[in-house]
């Protein structure tokens, strides 16, 4: 028996990843999972945070910015806005990019009014998650 | 007739201006494949973005979500046009805003408001300097560098509107690209959204999918993002059709230059010889007035 299920990433700009993998971890709407080949059927929210799979006994990670997930026996298709190997991260990016999003909560909670309070908090998120993969 | 200097500075100026808009086709070509190579990458999310939310929404009442709801009555209709950011590209933004137009015609007839939001310059400048028009603003910038994030923006604030009951229905306003050469622009319902069919109904396809959190949740999740695929979608096709609407505008521009040009030269020539002519008349009938 094939122990390997394919995993695919897509994004609506490319198609980030599509290999045969030994084991999928996500955080899903409910908490992280662990997904092995022959997984039954399953439907679920990601949140923002590190996709990891196995290929052969490397662990291997991305970053994934939201989305979903459909599990069949055979595939693991990831639909995500965004999503970056772990590889592709820079870190001085995210790094620039943090900073931001704090400065623009602190303004936001001092009451400026063009400044959306949710998409800042979005935006850190995304790059306290980006900085979770690469440490 | 002009004289010969005049009509060669006149060549000169064609040639420049024939350089240019062959320089704009090729740029147009270059551009279109562009954006072709994002379109066919984009179409593997879209589709399987289309089957989950087909798959969730089978048995869904159509009042579980506000992005579903059908409102009783309707007061004003959201549109979202699509053009693109510059011209020189024929009669593709004005076909686009004709459609508009004609659109705002029909809803005003059945008594019904209309608020325009526009993607791309052209559509955004005509509106924005129309008087009477209720007008919302929009995104400009050339649409085929705009990623998904900026286009879920544009979708964002017609969202916006609909969930406070601001509008009741939203329709968006796009060029469809069919082929080189045509490009129709279209118009779509987007809000309240229709959840799309099932590929396959009833077949073997029907499997008992775990989800979570649930399904409710689940699609409350996913359907404002099927908005946005659905706008970006557009977006792709749009700005597919506004370069090879470029390339053919251009591709005309650079035949009626050649075609100038010929016409010119013919001219240049005949003053030419005429120059001649008169001037071998003045030397015959100078030599002849010697002579004698």
């Amino acid at each position: 028996m094939d122990n390997s299920i394919l995993l695919e990433v897509v994004t609506p700009e490319r198609l980030l990843l599509s290999k045969p993998v030994q084991m999928v971890m996500a955080v899903g709407s409910d908490g992280a999972m662990g997904i092995l080949p022959h997984h039954t059927h399953l439907l679920t929210g990601l949140k923002i945070d590190a996709l990891r799979w196995l290929e052969g006994t490397v662990e291997k990670k991305a970053f994934i910015s939201g989305g979903l997930m459909e599990v069949t026996p055979e595939k693991v298709s990831v639909l995500a806005e965004s999503a970056e190997l772990e590889e592709e991260i820079n870190k001085e990016r995210v790094l620039e990019a943090r900073k931001r999003a704090e400065d623009r909560i602190a303004k936001a909670k001092t009451g400026a009014p063009d400044i959306d309070l949710l998409r800042a908090e979005n935006a850190l998120r995304r790059a306290i998650s980006r900085l979770k993969i690469l440490n | 007739m002009a004289s010969l200097r005049d009509i060669k500075t006149k060549i000169k100026g064609v040639k420049k201006t024939r350089q240019i808009t062959r320089a704009m086709n090729m740029v147009s070509a270059a551009k279109l494949r562009g954006v072709q190579a994002r379109t066919l990458r984009f179409r593997p999310y879209a589709e399987k973005f289309a089957e989950v939310l087909a798959r969730l929404a089978q048995g869904m009442r159509p009042d579980s979500h506000p992005l579903l709801y059908q409102a009783p009555q309707i007061n004003t209709v959201a549109v979202l046009l699509f053009t693109s950011e510059r011209g020189l590209c024929g009669a593709f933004n004005n076909n686009l805003i004709l459609t508009a137009l004609r659109f705002i015609r029909e809803q005003e007839a059945a008594g019904k408001k209309v608020r325009i939001y526009a993607v791309g310059r052209k559509g955004y400048d005509y509106y924005a300097n129309r008087r009477g028009q209720d007008f919302a603003g929009g995104i400009t910038g050339d649409l085929g560098s705009m990623g998904f994030e900026t286009v879920a923006a544009a979708a964002d604030l017609v969202m916006r509107d609909f969930l406070s009951h601001d509008v009741q229905e939203a329709h968006m306003i796009y060029s469809n690209f069919r082929s080189m050469s045509t490009q129709a622009p279209t118009l779509e319902k987007i809000l309240p959204i229709t959840p799309p069919e099932l590929a396959s109904p009833g077949g073997a396809q029907v499997i008992d999918y775990i989800i979570e959190p649930s399904a409710e949740d689940l699609v409350g999740e996913i359907l404002p993002r099927y908005l946005n695929v659905r706008v970006y979608q557009a977006l792709l096709e749009t700005a597919t059709g506004e370069h090879a609407a470029r390339m053919l505008a251009m591709d005309n521009a650079t035949k009626n230059c050649s075609e100038i040009i010929t016409n010119l030269t013919i001219m240049y020539n005949k003053a030419r010889q005429a120059a001649i002519t008169s001037e071998l008349i003045d030397i015959v009938s100078g030599a002849d007035a010697v002579s004698g």
